[in-house]
């Protein structure tokens, strides 16, 4: 296989709470890979630390109350992005690795034309004159799928409509052809022909300008259609990590079960929506063994005492659950 | 007073009645624009401002005499008004309007000048403290803490005893050093909400560096804000140059400003009123203006979020 272009190794990120209440261990030895050209998808419910691990990758965790621990590691090109110079690390912010927000609405500056801000990175990084930026600004829409590009650059945020902000943050993102997107939840807050259209837009644009996509969300179906591999989250950890349809084949831990298990179907009539029981604990209090024992169906007293490392199941596929060593247990829940 | 003088007057009249009229119709094409001259003082402000600036900007046209000529020291002492004297004259024979229409180019000229040295010191201390936080915000602040905890009268004073002879540039710097220190915290304070938003981390993670997320996609957002606090510090700075004036340490005779026109005919407030009555209403009558525009700004500027959501 070839090298990956991004390698995160064992990144912690904690945030220091107020009033001694504890250190929140948002994101708690977190390792993945992400190869040239690929997608990757990291799925996992508010709270388990997708948000913090993306903005961790550009180091954009509010500090303090943040931190990122050392012996965290973030290779980037052969680059430590966790020790670079500050000049150094914005040439890579925008240029090198670049970002989409979950939030169109409030991602945008309010008092400058979205074509400023599309060419705000080319300015940047390319030092281009106001002029070719603005030609560029037009491309970029062009490029996005925005009706009257040479129009809509001189509009302000709020003149668009939640689609069109996307579009808009998306050409941001890659008005310096980035090799590496991460979107963080880029299609939450649109409704669903809006998300459809969204990703699709992501999908050509990476066929078009060959880059990696992180793509994070807490939705298994826009996993399922876009990412060529997964690495499901719980409580700051990487639980389980396939590519997508062994994940969706055959899924290893009992948490990555139980979102499938959450996601509606269309073929079978069912009156209630499945859900796992209980809620992602608090990241200042993770429980003791495996962190998701608590919510686990099949969990027993080694579950309670011992944290399962990420157990290879074969295929490249791992998850962090003692199931993998004890399968028979699957077939009689406690 | 000749009749180019009184022409000219009218014209000036005329200049800012069209000025308030071509304000009020492009502003009736935007909300704000609006919400600014719903209040009927909004519009009388700005015409009085506007005919004030008229005056100052075309002094030479509109003011009949050399405002320190003494005209005939022993026929046209303290006289009243007349067609002639439209303002009567001084003590030192010298016409009034005149000194009053060059008095406002020093006067509304410190005022903008001041106001402008304190908004840029403000802005950069506020915006400096409330983006970089820590030992930044903590300096700068107590800074600010020791600033507003002395009276600024006090310091002018001994400024002034301090240089002797203070020059206009001078006047204008000191007035500026020492009325920045509301600015900043005003600033701080609403760069404290703004360098949490999305567009901010958006900015960082295009590479932005912190002076250009500070001057681009900051402080952009606060201009509203900074506005009419500077339409409301404007008074607030030519009344400070006219008590300073008045005392004998702002601007010095003969160059004539509004507040040591007062000063002059301070001596023969019984025997000649009108030499402290017409500077003095002149004063009155722009710093309320600037307080009618600043409200009415405030207003239309406050409101905006509100109608920014409903467009969207």
């Amino acid at each position: 296989m070839t090298e990956p272009l991004l390698r995160v190794r064992d990144l912690r990120t904690y945030f220091v709470t107020e009033r001694g209440s504890g250190t929140a261990r948002a994101v708690d030895g977190v390792s993945f890979e992400l190869y040239p050209g690929e997608t990757l998808g990291i799925v996992g419910e508010s709270g388990s630390g997708k948000t913090v691990t993306s903005l961790s990758v550009l180091r954009l965790i509010p500090e303090p109350p943040g931190h990122i621990r050392p012996g965290s590691y973030i290779e980037f090109e052969g680059r430590n992005l966790l020790t670079l110079a500050p000049a150094e690390l914005r040439a890579i912010r925008g240029n090198q690795i670049a970002m989409v927000f979950q939030e169109p609405m409030t991602s945008l500056n309010p008092v400058f034309t979205v074509g400023d801000q599309i060419a705000e990175a080319a300015i940047i990084h390319q030092g281009l004159s106001r002029k070719a930026a603005r030609t560029r600004a037009i491309e970029m829409l062009t490029l996005v799928g925005m009706p009257d590009p040479a129009e809509r650059v001189d509009h302000y945020p709020h003149q668009l409509s939640g689609g069109m902000r996307q579009r808009v943050m998306i050409a941001m993102a890659l008005v310096c052809h980035p090799k590496v997107l991460i979107a963080d939840e880029p299609t939450t807050a649109l409704d669903v022909t809006i998300q459809a259209q969204i990703l699709e837009l992501l999908e050509r644009l990476q066929r078009e300008l060959g880059m990696a996509i992180m793509l994070i969300t807490h939705d298994l179906g826009v996993v399922a259609g876009t990412a060529d591999r997964v690495v499901v989250m719980y409580a700051g950890q990487v639980v389980e990590t396939a590519s997508t349809p062994e994940l969706f084949a055959r899924p290893r831990h009992p948490y990555t079960e139980g979102l499938l298990a959450a996601v509606p179907r269309v073929d079978t009539p069912r009156e209630q929506l499945r859900a796992i029981p209980g809620s992602v604990p608090a990241a200042t209090e993770w429980p003791a063994g495996c962190r998701f024992h608590p919510r686990c169906p099949y969990a027993w007293d080694k579950c309670r005492t011992s944290e399962p490392p990420l157990l290879d199941a074969g295929a490249g596929h791992q998850a962090r659950c003692w199931l993998v060593t004890e399968p028979a247990r699957r077939s009689a829940p406690a | 007073m000749n009749l180019r003088a009184w022409l000219a007057l009218l014209g000036a009249l005329g200049v800012a009645w069209l000025a308030a009229r071509a304000a009020r119709r492009r502003a009736a094409g935007t909300a704000g624009g609006r919400r600014f001259f719903a209040s009927p003082f909004a519009g009388l402000g700005v015409g009085v401002l506007a005919f004030f600036a008229v005056v100052a900007v075309a002094a030479p046209v509109v003011a009949p005499f050399q405002p320190d000529r003494q005209l005939d020291i022993i026929e046209l002492v303290n006289r009243g008004p007349s067609w002639a004297h439209p303002l009567g004259t001084d003590l030192y024979s010298r016409d009034m309007w005149s000194r009053l229409v060059y008095g406002a180019r020093v006067s509304l000229g410190i005022g903008a000048l001041a106001m402008a040295v304190a908004l840029t010191l403000g802005a950069a201390v506020g915006a400096a403290a409330g983006y970089f936080r820590r030992a930044t915000d903590v300096v700068l602040m107590r800074l600010v803490d020791v600033g507003l905890a002395m009276p600024r009268l006090f310091l002018l004073i001994v400024a002034a005893a301090v240089w002797q002879h203070v020059s206009l540039g001078a006047l204008i710097l000191i007035l500026g050093v020492t009325g920045w220190f509301g600015t900043s915290r005003l600033v701080r304070a609403e760069v404290l909400t703004l360098r949490e938003r999305d567009f901010v981390t958006a900015a960082r993670a295009l590479g932005a560096r912190p002076g250009r997320i500070i001057f681009r996609h900051v402080l952009p957002n606060v201009a509203s804000p900074l506005l009419v606090s500077a339409a409301l510090g404007i008074g607030n700075v030519m009344l400070t140059e006219a008590a300073l004036s008045f005392l004998g340490i702002g601007v010095r005779p003969p160059t004539a400003s509004w507040g040591n026109m007062i000063a002059d005919g301070a001596g023969q407030i019984v025997a000649a009123p009108w030499t402290t009555l017409f500077p003095g209403l002149a004063i009155a009558l722009v710093v309320m203006a600037l307080n009618a525009t600043g409200d009415a700004l405030r207003d239309a500027l406050a409101a905006r979020p509100s109608s920014y959501e409903e467009e969207t």
